[in-house]
């Protein structure tokens, strides 16, 4: 038996530990091209902000898209609710409030996080230890991650866990998709300028996939292979396809738990049937905008869905 | 004033209790000694072991200072003490009871009508009521000061939602983990089955329709209040749900709490939350914090509210000094353990005596707690004692007064090595169809020196309470 607001807070808590990583991998990608690509660089780093669904409230903030600027706002502004210590901070408040339904592993895992990236966090990042900080906000949302998958009962906390997990994951790699979704059309790909293998390697570094890509691609960089990579295969972890997988399955035990199918159980099966049957070459021809932003309304409703099935209000 | 103290009191040298755990001592490397001290400060904030402060914005979570040198307590002192306890909650329970029904005591004229019909924290929506198996303060504190070998006293009942216990098990699980060794030397008798007794004795005052196990919850103010960590720890280690009040509503006659599968029945609910916001209803109307209709639930009989509403009646420090009255006439006995004498502002002569002898005395609100809205006259300046006196006069009922006793002491590990300071023991009883106490307590020590103040609102610290298995 699992209060509805426990199951609210435990989705939220995944949802916004996922979010304190991804911030950190996208300012990541964004350091990359800057460095490698001084011309573009607040191009790209705008490009890093609407991946992130925060360049409207930057542009409130800053007036120039500078590494510095980007950093603060992503990592440490708490005023920008998605940044990495707003989420840490937003997922510490919900694994308080679940304290009971986490084991001791994992919230301290998340206390300390939290602990240790405010201290980290406290002053403006000097330019020089952001990479350093960078890997120490993977580092503890691995610890976190870590110690949840090590120590949690299989029952329903966890299946509502993995929701959120999922949900937010599968927003996060459509997101930065469909922000970059023009450099992958094949109208460009085959100019092949080294320009545009920058902004694919950009693309996969984003989802901490730019080496595994090489193990299942060829090492050249092809947009319908990095679209299909990250959209269809369903073996790569931030994958729509393997979100849905994960998201279909774990709604599945919960329905089975609860001898009680739901809306949001026909929503997940449906989005995942059409990428198990999906082909990219489909995606391209239907239009890769048209279908991403289809998927991101598509996964938003099953997050409301899912909170609304199992009472989360 | 030379208080006593409880290791090496100056007359008699090292208390036997100390003997070996001294032994022990002399041949630790100081050094380690604070860096264990150390160390538990990281195990506490890294289980987010914390309490907030009221209106304090910087550090809104802070720890309660935590002394690695532990209280101990002999066997024998422990017996005695748990006599009088036993004694005191059973008449604490004899008196709700009673002042919720035929109000003998007041008929035998024993306890001013006018102190319990004008107190606020009597409930007139209790009257006639009588709670599931009877019993109306199931978890009490009780406040206890010693001040020589012999002479412990109650220096205050905490009948409606005492807190603390949390910091008694886990200043106990901290002591193990820094000290293993100093527990196979010594035989110190356990407190951490206090959950599942906590548990079976709320089980055991589950309403009488209850089919099967009863459903047990505690009710939190939310994640906000200064005492959610213990809320959280208890439900955790009980295995019961921790709900608010937004997840709780009345449904068929039950309050029910909203759950993955919909609605559930509660048959207990060991609620953390206020008389006053308990039922918007019948209380504060603008609480968001209860559950609107579970008092007509409660007068069904339909659910076991712990502490019941209204025991604020038995621990009002007005009642207390009572105290000694109230023991005799529900038990037929005289009071195991004393009160500290008070002095009632709202008696004339008595009024008269605190303001001539107010640097001498500590005076506090009736309804005061968390030692805010005190004076200790002693360590106050002219200045606050006569601010105090105006308000003092302006509402003497609101006031009584004590005298400031040398409370013994206990030594801490400061920077410097051992240092004496005052402290005292909130031991933790439970009470269903019988009374359990655990053996030990909380023991809350005033850091300052010099200082009598133990409040962690204060400034003060907490030790680990041994006693010993002798």
């Amino acid at each position: 038996m699992l209060l509805g607001r426990t199951a609210n807070g435990l989705y939220w808590m995944n949802r916004y530990i996922e979010r304190a990583e991804n911030m950190a991998r996208l300012v990541d990608a964004g350091l990359r091209m800057a460095l490698t690509r001084t011309q573009n660089a607040s191009e790209e780093w705008n490009s890093v902000l609407l991946s992130a669904g925060s360049d409207v409230a930057f542009t409130q903030k800053y007036q120039d898209y500078t590494a510095a600027n980007v950093a603060d706002f992503l990592l440490r502004d708490t005023s920008n609710p998605s940044s990495t210590m707003a989420s840490i901070e937003t997922a510490r408040n919900n694994a308080r409030m679940v304290r009971t339904a986490l084991t001791r592993e994992t919230w301290e895992s998340i206390n300390e996080a939290w602990m240790a990236l405010k201290r980290m966090l406290a002053r403006p990042i000097d330019e020089r230890d952001l990479p350093s900080v960078l890997d120490a906000i993977k580092r503890e949302t691995a610890l976190i991650r870590g110690s949840f998958y090590g120590t949690m009962l299989r029952n329903e906390i966890f299946e509502f866990s993995q929701l959120g997990t999922y949900v937010e994951r599968a927003d996060n790699t459509a997101r930065i998709l469909d922000v970059k979704y023009y450099v992958l059309l094949p109208s460009i790909s085959w100019v092949g300028s080294s320009l545009d293998n920058y902004q694919w390697e950009s693309i996969l570094r984003s989802v901490s996939a730019h080496r595994s890509y090489r193990w299942v691609y060829d090492a050249d960089y092809k947009p319908t292979n990095i679209a299909d990579y990250l959209i269809l295969n369903v073996r790569m972890p931030r994958s729509l396809t393997f979100c849905y997988r994960f998201l279909a399955e774990h709604l599945k035990f919960l329905g089975d738990d609860y001898g009680e199918r739901h809306a949001c159980h026909a929503t997940a099966e449906k989005t995942q049937a059409m990428l198990r049957g999906g082909s990219i070459k489909d995606i391209f021809d239907a239009g890769l905008h048209e279908f991403l932003a289809g998927f991101i309304r598509d996964n938003t409703r099953l997050g409301d869905e899912i909170a609304q099935d199992y009472r989360f209000y | 004033m030379a208080a006593f103290d409880e290791m090496l009191p100056e007359v008699s040298g090292l208390r036997r209790p100390y003997t070996a755990y001294d032994r022990w001592l002399k041949e630790q490397d100081p050094a380690r000694l604070t860096e264990k001290m150390q160390d538990a400060e990281r195990v506490f904030r890294k289980t987010g072991i914390t309490f907030a402060v009221y209106g304090e914005q910087e550090a809104s979570e802070r720890l309660i200072p935590f002394d690695i040198v532990p209280r101990i307590i002999s066997g024998q002192e422990w017996r005695r003490l748990t006599q009088g306890i036993e004694q005191r909650v059973q008449a604490l329970n004899a008196f709700l009871d009673d002042i919720y029904h035929r109000q003998e005591i007041l008929r035998a004229g024993r306890v001013p009508r006018d102190l319990v019909a004008r107190n606020e924290a009597f409930l007139p929506e209790m009257i006639g009521v009588r709670p599931p198996a009877g019993v109306y303060t199931h978890i009490i504190g009780v406040d206890i000061v010693r001040i020589s070998e012999d002479e412990f006293y109650v220096l205050e009942d905490n009948a409606r939602t005492p807190s603390g216990v949390s910091y008694m098990l886990e200043n106990r699980e901290t002591m193990m983990q820094l000290f293993p060794e100093l527990f196979q030397k010594i035989k110190v008798r356990p407190v951490e089955n206090y959950p599942q007794l906590l548990r079976q004795s709320l089980a055991a005052v589950r309403p009488q329709g209850t089919k099967g196990a009863p459903t047990i919850a505690v009710l939190t103010p939310g994640s906000y209040n200064s005492a959610y960590f213990e809320h959280a720890f208890l439900a955790d280690q009980m295995g019961v749900q921790l709900v608010e009040g937004q997840d709780l509503r009345v449904v068929d006659g039950h309050v029910a709490m909203r759950t993955t599968e919909g609605y559930k029945q509660i048959d207990v609910l060991y609620r953390r939350v206020d008389d006053a916001f308990l039922d918007p209803l019948t209380f504060r109307p603008d609480s968001a914090l209860g559950v609107p209709g579970i008092m007509d639930v409660y007068r069904a009989g339909n659910i076991t509210i712990a502490n019941a509403p209204g025991t604020g009646i038995a621990d009002d420090k007005a009642i207390y000094s009572y105290m000694p009255e109230i023991v005799e006439f529900y038990t037929g006995r005289k009071a195991i353990l004393g009160n500290i004498p008070t002095w009632r502002c709202s008696e004339p002569d008595s009024l008269k005596y605190v303001l001539e002898h107010i640097h001498e005395l500590v005076i506090k609100e009736v309804h005061g707690s968390g030692g805010y809205g005190m004076l200790v006259g002693p360590a106050a300046t002219k200045k606050e004692c006569e601010a105090f006196a105006k308000k003092l006069q302006a509402k003497p009922s609101n006031y009584i007064a004590q005298p400031t006793l040398a409370l013994s002491t206990c030594p801490i590990l400061t920077e410097k090595g051992l240092a004496p300071r005052h402290v005292d023991l909130r031991p933790y009883v439970l009470v269903s169809d019988r009374i359990q106490l655990v053996p030990g307590g909380l023991t809350r020590v005033a850091l300052k020196e010099g200082s009598l103040v133990v409040n962690s609102s204060q400034g003060g610290g907490t030790k680990d309470t041994w006693v010993l298995d002798d």
